[in-house]
């Protein structure tokens, strides 16, 4: 066996073929060059001058030059009920549909989908699941027709003699928010139903046999051994939520006024609508390091698991 | 006595079934009402926000909505950019993940887990300053430089999952390549590729379906109606002409969704069900 083709660059040093090695070393890593260069040139240079223009004051139109302000935008953002109010929307946004929503409902789903009879699991695998494929765009329409005064939910509460109500504007936040629960579930349940799938019959078995109630399964069994699942289905979850935005276009435009503008739909208002780039992008800074954070937590799960 | 100990377990078994038939039917209720909306609206010409069957029902905002300037266009224009954009991201994922998954070295693990960190970044984020650099270097408005962009936006993903399709495929047989003399390139795409093409697929397709749904790169860098792809073109039922044809906008919802709907169906069934993603998830 020709092991030594497969070892690797950096093995053994022999001084005499260095040159000729560093040129073969080379030669094998060149397929990672296009990939490196796209990566470089529209991920990595966007998120530095993200970076540069966040210290900036650079705007759309009516401004000669752009000059450096140092921390301003990120003073001016701290202050400004605006953005504070995007902090808190954005907040509850993933709180209510990542967290209690996708994540809660996704478990429920994939756990009663195990006991359900056949018929019932393929067809709501299949429902859950389309709403899931459907281009976000559609998936705004379509809850914007649910939630809308003239829409089905009213319709189906007038039926049942309940108040209805123009829930676009009572509660703009929360109809968004299930929006995102209505799109986004079918991801946690992927996951959950994978993990549970997972579970030796025989540990749930002989719980039962110890007279163990479902309750008490649920929380000494199941939950601590898809622990990690749950960590890393949440952690998704959020990310994903942290960067809705055609959605809430599509649904509210952040309105009405702002009383669903969460974050990515506060940057765009302010760095085209308002034409503030510097400061619109200072409050993408922010939300990209919200992500980094997030997506380091996720590393260190992922690397707990290998 | 073994009869009456197992007939109540059976009935318990039974009952649990029925209470968890019972619950997943009202949630799925409660899903199906909107896509309900969807393909009763588009087959009535009289639609409006509220779910109905409709009166008459009729293909008419079929063709209403099949005209070159609402349906073909942004349609050819979706595919081009999102066919484009795929090849770039799998040929680049492909070569990409080649060295990667063969080759030992100190800074593949870093680059590794620099693609990992990629993945979970909310691009949506940046989406700001490559506006801005987009009007600088003159690539705004242009279907080259958006499909670029889209491309490299999907790559981390995209190099992962090849990686670890790529894994799987045991070294063993590309040595044998190698003795005969064969270069990485060969080995690449004589051997190893049409041994993973299931997972090539898989890769090829996910992407092109993200890509399809995604609004919010070409509703920032493109801006002439002309080159806008379905998933903006779509707003053009708000707004014009003061009042929506909602049974238009259905229609038109269905055929620009039905691409990705088809290419999921074709995964699943490739794959027993979204797993892949799972697997990929998980790492």
């Amino acid at each position: 066996m020709s092991r030594a083709a497969a070892t690797g660059a950096y093995g053994t040093a022999g001084s005499v073929a260095r040159p000729r090695r560093r040129a073969r070393a080379l030669l094998r890593w060149s397929p990672l060059a296009p990939a490196t260069i796209l990566l470089l040139l529209f991920l990595a240079g966007p998120i530095g001058y993200c970076v540069y223009i966040a210290f900036t004051d650079m705007q759309l139109t009516g401004q000669e030059s752009t000059s450096f302000v140092g921390l301003a935008n990120f003073r001016r953002a701290f202050g400004d009920p605006a953005f504070l109010n995007a902090v808190v929307l954005t907040l509850v946004f993933t709180l209510v549909s990542s967290i209690l929503g996708q994540n809660t409902l996704g478990l429920a789903l994939a756990a009663l989908m195990r006991r359900a009879s056949r018929p019932v699991r393929t067809l709501t695998g299949a429902v859950v699941l389309t709403a899931w494929v459907l281009p976000e765009i559609v998936a705004g329409f379509l809850l914007y027709t649910f939630f809308e005064r003239r829409g089905t939910l009213n319709a189906i509460l007038d039926q049942l003699h309940l108040p209805s109500q123009n829930w676009l504007f009572t509660l703009p936040i929360l109809a968004v928010s299930f929006a995102n629960v209505w799109r986004g579930t079918a991801f946690s349940m992927l996951i959950y139903s994978a993990a549970l799938a997972e579970i030796p019959q025989e540990v749930t078995e002989s719980a039962e046999v110890d007279g163990a109630s479902g309750r008490q399964r649920l929380w000494h069994i199941t939950l601590p051994m898809i622990r990690r699942s749950i960590g890393t289905n949440l952690m998704l979850n959020t990310l994903q939520t942290l960067s809705v935005f055609g959605l809430i276009w599509a649904m509210t435009r952040g309105g009405p006024g702002s009383r669903s503008q969460t974050l990515p739909v506060f940057m765009y208002d302010q760095a085209f609508l308002k034409s503030l780039i510097g400061y619109g992008t200072a409050v993408a800074l922010l939300l990209l390091v919200v992500g980094a954070l997030f997506s380091v937590v996720y590393l260190r799960l992922l690397r707990e698991e290998v | 006595m073994p009869a009456p100990a197992v007939r109540p377990l059976l009935t318990r078994r039974a009952r649990h079934r029925l209470a968890a038939d019972a619950a997943l039917l009202a949630v799925t209720a409660a899903f199906a009402v909107p896509l309900a909306w969807l393909v009763l609206s588009s087959f009535d010409t009289e639609a409006t926000l509220r779910v109905k069957v409709p009166g008459s029902p009729s293909l008419d905002n079929f063709s209403a909505v099949l005209t070159d300037e609402i349906t073909f266009t942004p349609m050819l224009n979706s595919l081009l950019l999102c066919g484009s954009a795929t090849a770039l991201t799998v040929a680049c994922a492909a070569l990409a993940a080649y060295p990667l998954s063969r080759y030992r070295s100190r800074f593949s693990r870093p680059y590794l887990l620099t693609i990992l960190f990629s993945t979970c970044l909310p691009i949506t984020a940046i989406m700001v300053p490559v506006y801005a650099l987009f009007v600088r270097v003159n690539l705004i408005d242009t279907l080259y430089g958006t499909a670029l962009f889209l491309a490299t936006a999907q790559l981390p993903f995209a190099i992962w999952l090849m990686k670890n399709f790529m894994d799987g495929i045991p070294r063993v047989l590309e040595e044998a390549a190698w003795t005969d003399g064969a270069s990485w390139f060969q080995a690449l795409w004589r051997v190893i590729l049409p041994l993973m093409g299931p997972g090539v697929t898989v890769v090829t397709i996910y992407t092109f379906a993200i890509m399809w749904g995604n609004f919010f790169v070409p509703f920032l860098l493109l801006l002439s109606p002309d080159q806008l792809p379905a998933s903006v073109s779509i707003f053009t039922f708000f707004g014009n002409y003061g009042a929506i044809a909602f049974g238009q906008l259905a229609a038109f919802s269905i055929l620009y969704s039905t691409p990705v709907v088809l290419l999921y169906v074709l995964i699943s069934r490739r794959l027993g069900g979204g797993f892949a993603l799972g697997g990929a998830v998980k790492g």
